[in-house]
């Protein structure tokens, strides 16, 4: 019988080495059962496309602290699209302007987050996004 | 979609097909049966050892001297645990394959565990093999870091690696029962730490103690030296190959030992035995989980809930619960 799990990828795109906040999110969302592929450090849009494209992954979620957001999300929406991976939700954290969190939701982000976020809002966000995109009926009951 | 295996180049397809298979959604028979027809060529190699010895490090070095030293196509397996509290999991393997991001002959996918106890996930061997149809010429299988008992690993590959490191233990710990005994190449791996030397003789020590006729004399070599003199005989003596898989020392022997373990296989017929055995368990596991699933159905919610409420309030031992719930 299906036991269909979510599967996350927890990137972290560019140059900066700050993962902390990467590694939090992974555990939460791990600690809600869910499946969570992390890349590691100074990913290119490139990477991060392949390996959501191998994993086949629901979501991706990039923790960017460099400034670069604006420069690099589009960027990877773009190179998963590419790969023909369809119904991927993006999530992005990290230290964003509200205009610029405008700028990335018109872009396809699915949410921004802040520093202060509860970990238990994104869980739930990441969640209703699966269970929407899910379509088949049988998946991501947890 | 037609019925058609999809091919190395088609990773779209792929990917969304080995999803299928690994959660079990009633995917097209007709694909799994055509899945199966076309498999059977790839190599497949189980790494396999203690977690932090490097098996993901090994792994990545592998599969980055075969693709540059051969048109082979790799694919790579890695299974991490759930949690067994949360069913959650993080899959960190591909961290240490970054050296293979970009390459379209390369396919990494990382599985959890999802319950299961034997190093590997009930539906590995289901992806194996439609990585195996797709036409990968080897497919790396990475196990749950395993510890004494995880041996699954050893009835899907063909040549199963341990991966050992210094300061794991004394001989005691090898001369145990469990993962030492299904090498077929061992990795003294991080041999560029203090105690290698010891790893590596007690590992030897301990193959000694198995194969008692064949003394070594060239205790000291290269292991595949050894390997080589030995596959004239019938019996595979494992050989001891130190690494550092962080710089590539050693990667060359091992995959020498590979191909050797291959030629030994074909020549012993042990290619085609191994993989009839596996397929008898797999077959049979299928079988019980099947017949398991559909008795299942057959009782109501209630009963079962009624027989469990029983249990739980010490009225009746779980043994003549079940009994009683089977008479019904």
């Amino acid at each position: 019988m299906a036991d269909r799990k979510i599967r996350v990828l927890i990137a972290k795109p560019g140059l900066d080495g700050h993962d902390r906040g990467a590694k939090v999110i992974a555990r939460a969302l791990r600690d809600a059962g869910m499946e969570v592929i992390y890349t590691g450090l100074r990913q290119t849009p490139e990477m991060i496309a392949e390996a959501a494209l191998q994993e086949d992954v629901d979501v991706i979620g990039m923790s960017i602290l460099s400034g670069a957001h604006l420069f690099l999300v589009p960027k990877v929406i773009e190179a998963v699209k590419k790969t023909g991976l369809d119904g991927v939700g993006f999530f992005v954290g990290g230290i964003i302007p509200d205009e610029d969190a405008a700028v990335l939701k018109a872009a396809g982000v699915h949410a921004v987050y802040g520093p202060g976020t509860s970990t238990e809002t994104v869980i739930q966000d990441v969640r209703t996004f699966a269970s929407k995109t899910a379509g088949t009926g049988d998946a991501a009951s947890e | 979609m037609d019925i058609q295996t999809p091919a190395v180049g088609d990773r779209l397809a792929l990917t969304r097909l080995i999803s299928e298979v690994e959660n079990d959604q009633n995917t097209n028979l007709k694909i799994l049966d055509e899945c199966y027809r076309r498999s059977g060529r790839a190599h497949l190699i189980g790494v396999t050892g203690a977690p932090g010895t490097g098996k993901s490090s090994l792994v990545n070095r592998i599969a980055r001297l075969v693709r540059s030293e051969s048109k082979k196509t790799v694919a790579i397996v890695a299974v991490d645990p759930s949690s067994p509290f949360s069913g959650g999991a993080i899959l960190g393997d591909r961290v240490r394959m970054r050296d293979l991001v970009g390459d379209e002959g390369v396919f990494i996918r990382s599985m959890a565990s999802r319950g299961e106890l034997g190093g590997l996930a009930r539906a590995t061997a289901a992806v194996v093999r439609v990585l195996d149809a797709a036409g990968f010429d080897l497919v790396l299988i990475e196990t749950v870091g395993a510890g004494q008992s995880e041996i699954e690993i050893a009835r899907l590959a063909h040549t199963t690696i341990v991966v050992e490191c210094p300061g794991m233990g004394d001989d005691i710990q090898a001369v145990k029962a469990g993962i030492l005994e299904i090498a077929d190449i061992l990795a003294v791996n991080k041999a560029d730490l203090p105690g290698a030397e010891t790893t590596e003789r007690i590992l030897r020590a301990n193959l000694e103690l198995g194969y008692p006729q064949a003394v070594s004399a060239k205790a000291g070599h290269g292991g595949f030296q050894e390997a080589d003199a030995q596959s004239s005989n019938e019996s595979w003596r494992p050989p001891v190959i130190k690494t550092v898989a962080t710089e590539g020392t050693g990667v060359p022997e091992v995959i020498n030992a590979i191909s050797q373990h291959r030629d030994y296989l074909e020549k012993t017929d042990l290619f085609k035995k191994r993989d009839g055995e596996r397929l008898q368990v797999e077959f049979e596991q299928t079988l019980s989980r099947a017949i398991m699933e559909n008795w299942r159905n057959r009782f109501s919610k209630e009963k079962v809930e009624c027989a469990l409420n029983e249990v739980l309030k010490h009225q009746r031992s779980p043994a003549s619960a079940v009994k009683e719930l089977l008479e019904s």
